[in-house]
């Protein structure tokens, strides 16, 4: 009997646990049957390329559901502090130390837009939603303003961090799977993560354990703008110009990556692997369908239908999990 | 004699998950009459009055309406009984207009099914009239006062011309002169025919206004008698009854320095000149009546809510400004009344919950050592007995006690010397209550000082070494372990001066 339970305990464990990385496995092997041109290597970086840069905002947005906030100004401050990292080479001139200041003025932009997020967020109790989003617009008329809605060409070796490659590996990959690791440090090792999961579960309560509430939601956004600095670099660098126009709608990408990888929209549940498993899902969806010549207008309804049906599957684990055990684990501790 | 008999109820019994909330309680309730239901905090007294306004259905027993048996099914159903509820809490939309808040639920239709506006302000208007009221039908609620709000909750109850009224607490929110309007609105009631059902425990409210009185304790009827046959003294002892049961594990620990002292402790409205002391080694409890400040008192002490003026003096040391983390790292903790909300992450594991107030324990260079921290948190839960399938088992999937156990195992994590404990056995079973008493008690040998805030008397009188009672916000009285006494206590916090 006891053995028994604790079979059951551990499907349930994996199924609630790995559930998202099952879809990915049957998704891989479907496409795979489905297009003999998915399953190459080229293909497969191609789709690891495509999915870097959202996949990287997606771990900033994690981080920030996780502790029950979200921005919606990703895509509009990538637009203004790549436009202006890009302009800082132009005006240092090529070389890697030019390049470096560039980085550094990229991030220290997106931090900048996500500090005032925070302040906005902490200092006055303003509700993540409506802060994001005046910073969208604002970002966006930054970026126009800075460049007079010109785009920036003749951007020289700047292209290099979204173009070239280390060994055979584009290095969009690798940034990619560098804040990977960072995220996941974040979440699992850190004080500061588990602070997130705590304040995204339960605000009050997480105050009410000695949880600097303010600060750890303040660093939440540092992060992020850290990972939008980066991505905005990789971004420009990728698209040969600082565009002020581009990015747009990139940070609903990035919050759709995010909820697909089983971030919960109510806070407090989410993890860096699930957002990557979430991100090449969202990949190979958009592969095969480019493979198999689907509609590209009915590929956006199929794209909408998931989010749907991932929100939907979110609320239906929470409630069946309370549910449940409410009823079941009760008496078997009971009985233990 | 029998037919003046507007409603009755016959053995009603009605269980909760852990709890027998009413044991075959039996009252009848004449015809324009009113008849109070006393009793402390828990005994019973809501829940009866939720299964005669359809709330809740009881698991035995019956309801006779004019002598006729009913199956009450729902609040909506009781109005068209003719039976109309007061609510303790305010159950109102504060964005809509107290003519829209009346008739929320039933506005008024015209022809073609869409709200009629003007009629519903003009009967507003005709009702607040009536009853006198000087504010207009069309002001947000928002805008109003509590007590103007509980009045308007009082107006609302009464608009359709209900045959019972339950009225409970309805004195709790509103000011002397309201209250005079109140009194009168019941006797306009009565006049008319109607019987209320009045709860309360302000003795002087109770003599001035009772035709009937029924007196519960326990989930049980004690006794229900015309209210010319009972006085104050002998109402009180009714209510607390005598059960000093030995199922409390006190005993006399030897005490030590006062660990916590607090002067003159003032935040406006809320409480004022708050003055105790707790000695390590002791348990200090805290009683009263539901909204006599002591919750807020403890929030305050630790650091959740602000507090105007009071001196506060932590492990000799006097502390000027209170925060949550500071007072995490001086060793005083606070156990809150409502664990859900201010205990618990319920959608995290049992393990992060219990680590959560010492997590930088378990972090070296920057990592957190996920090793130690299970090794801690096993022995914490074994040591607090949480029984739980595995340490990964979300918080919110285990039962009332459990729970408790592991916002007690979170901060036994933090290695306390001061442990303000608000309502620590409320909601849980009596196998788990006896353990958090032992638990107490350990902790008290262990030389810590222990504030215990509870609505059952019994358990005050049973664990703790002195109690201060607390009225109205102020303390009003503070009696040694061996001149405990449930009907000195009741009246200190009921607020009749008498020695």
């Amino acid at each position: 009997m006891q053995a028994k339970q604790g079979k059951a305990n551990l499907w349930e464990t994996i199924k609630s646990k790995y559930a998202i990385f099952l879809v990915l496995v049957v998704l891989f092997v479907i496409c795979s049957l489905l297009n003999s041109n998915f399953l190459t290597w080229g293909n497969l970086t191609n789709i690891s390329r495509q999915i870097s840069v959202t996949t990287i905002l997606a771990f900033g947005e994690t981080i920030l559901i996780i502790s029950g906030l979200l921005d919606l100004s990703s895509g509009s401050v990538m637009a203004f502090a790549g436009t202006l990292s890009v302009m800082c080479y132009k005006a240092l001139g090529e070389g890697a130390g030019s390049m470096l200041v560039a980085i550094l003025v990229a991030i220290a932009i997106a931090m900048f837009c996500n500090a005032l997020n925070a302040l906005m967020v902490t200092t006055f109790k303003a509700p993540a939603f409506i802060v994001t989003l005046a910073m969208q617009t604002m970002a966006r008329g930054a970026a126009l303003l800075l460049t007079a809605g010109q785009n920036v060409y003749q951007i020289g070796n700047y292209t290099v961090l979204g173009q070239g490659s280390v060994w055979v590996i584009p290095i969009p990959i690798l940034f990619m799977l560098f804040f990977f690791l960072v995220t996941r440090y974040i979440l699992s090792d850190t004080r500061f993560g588990r602070s997130l999961y705590a304040i995204g579960g339960n605000e009050a309560a997480a105050n009410a354990s000695g949880i600097a509430v303010n600060k750890v939601k303040t660093a939440a956004y540092l992060v992020n703008g850290v990972m939008v600095g980066m991505a905005a670099v990789l971004f420009m660098s990728r698209v040969n110009a600082g565009l002020p126009n581009g990015c747009i709608g990139y940070e609903t990408e990035a919050l759709t990556t995010a909820i697909i990888g089983g971030t919960s929209f109510t806070g407090g549940i989410g993890t860096a692997g699930g957002t990557i498993v979430g991100a090449f899902i969202v990949g190979f969806l958009n592969n095969i369908m480019n493979l198999t010549s689907v509609n590209s207008y009915l590929q956006q309804i199929i794209k909408g239908a998931i989010i749907a049906l991932a929100v939907i599957y979110d609320i239906y684990a929470k409630s069946r999990r309370t549910r449940k055990k409410m009823g079941n684990i009760e008496d078997k501790a009971g009985k233990k | 004699m029998q037919t003046d008999i507007k409603l009755e109820l016959r053995n009603i019994s009605k269980s909760f998950p852990g709890v027998k909330a009413l044991d075959q309680v039996s009252f009848k309730v004449r015809k324009g009459t009113t008849h109070v239901l006393c009793g402390e905090n828990g005994a019973g007294k809501s829940t009866l009055m939720k299964i005669i306004n359809g709330i809740y259905t009881p698991d035995e027993g019956e309801i006779l309406l004019d002598g006729k048996p009913v199956k009450i099914d729902n609040p909506i159903h009781a109005r068209s009984l003719g039976i109309s509820m007061i609510f303790q809490e305010l159950s109102f939309v504060p964005e809509m207009t107290v003519a829209e808040n009346i008739f929320l639920g039933r506005w008024p239709l015209d022809k073609y099914r869409r709200v009629d506006h003007a009629e519903m302000y003009k009967r507003t208007q005709a009702l607040m009239e009536r009853e006198g009221l000087h504010y207009s039908p069309y002001e947000q609620l928002k805008n109003l006062s509590v007590s103007d709000i509980q009045m308007l909750e009082i107006i609302k109850a009464v608009s359709n011309d209900p045959q019972i009224v339950i009225m409970d607490e309805p004195t709790s929110a509103i000011t002397d002169k309201e209250i005079e309007k109140l009194f009168e609105m019941i006797r306009t009631l009565k006049e008319r025919g109607a019987s209320i059902i009045y709860i309360s425990h302000k003795m002087d409210e109770i003599f001035r206004i009772a035709d009937d009185i029924t007196v519960l304790r326990d989930g049980s009827m004690v006794d229900s008698r015309p209210a010319s046959e009972l006085d104050v003294d002998e109402t009180i002892a009714l209510m607390v009854g005598r059960r000093m049961e030995n199922k409390y594990p006190w005993e006399d620990v030897p005490k030590g320095d006062v660990l916590l002292d607090v002067k003159h402790l003032t935040s406006q409205g809320v409480f004022r000149d708050i003055s105790f002391n707790i000695r390590a080694g002791e348990i200090v409890g805290f009683a009263g009546l539901m909204g006599a400040g002591r919750t807020e008192v403890v929030r305050a002490l630790f650091g959740l809510d602000p507090y105007d003026s009071g001196e506060i003096t932590i492990k000799d040391r006097r502390r000027e400004h209170l925060s949550v983390k500071q007072n995490i790292a001086d060793g005083l903790v606070m156990l809150s009344e409502d664990r859900r909300r201010y205990g618990l992450i319920p959608i995290r594991s049992v393990m992060e919950n219990v680590s959560l107030a010492n997590l930088k324990k378990f972090i070296y260079k920057g990592w957190l050592h996920r090793r130690e921290e299970r090794d801690a948190v096993t022995e914490q839960c074994r040591s607090m007995n949480v029984k739980t399938p595995t340490l990964e088992t979300t918080v919110e999937a285990l039962s009332g006690g459990n729970q408790q156990k592991v916002v007690l195992a979170k901060w036994m994590e933090v290695d306390p010397d001061i442990l303000l404990m608000d309502e620590p056995t409320r909601g849980i079973d009596v196998g788990a209550k006896f353990e958090i008493y032992k638990l107490m008690i350990d902790l008290a040998r262990k030389g810590k000082a222990l504030l215990m805030v509870s609505s059952e008397l019994p358990e005050l009188l049973g664990m703790c070494d002195r109690i201060y009672v607390l009225s109205q916000g102020r303390i009003t009285g503070e009696l040694k372990r061996e001149d405990f006494s449930a009907e000195q206590i009741m009246h200190y916090a009921i607020g009749t001066d008498r020695g």
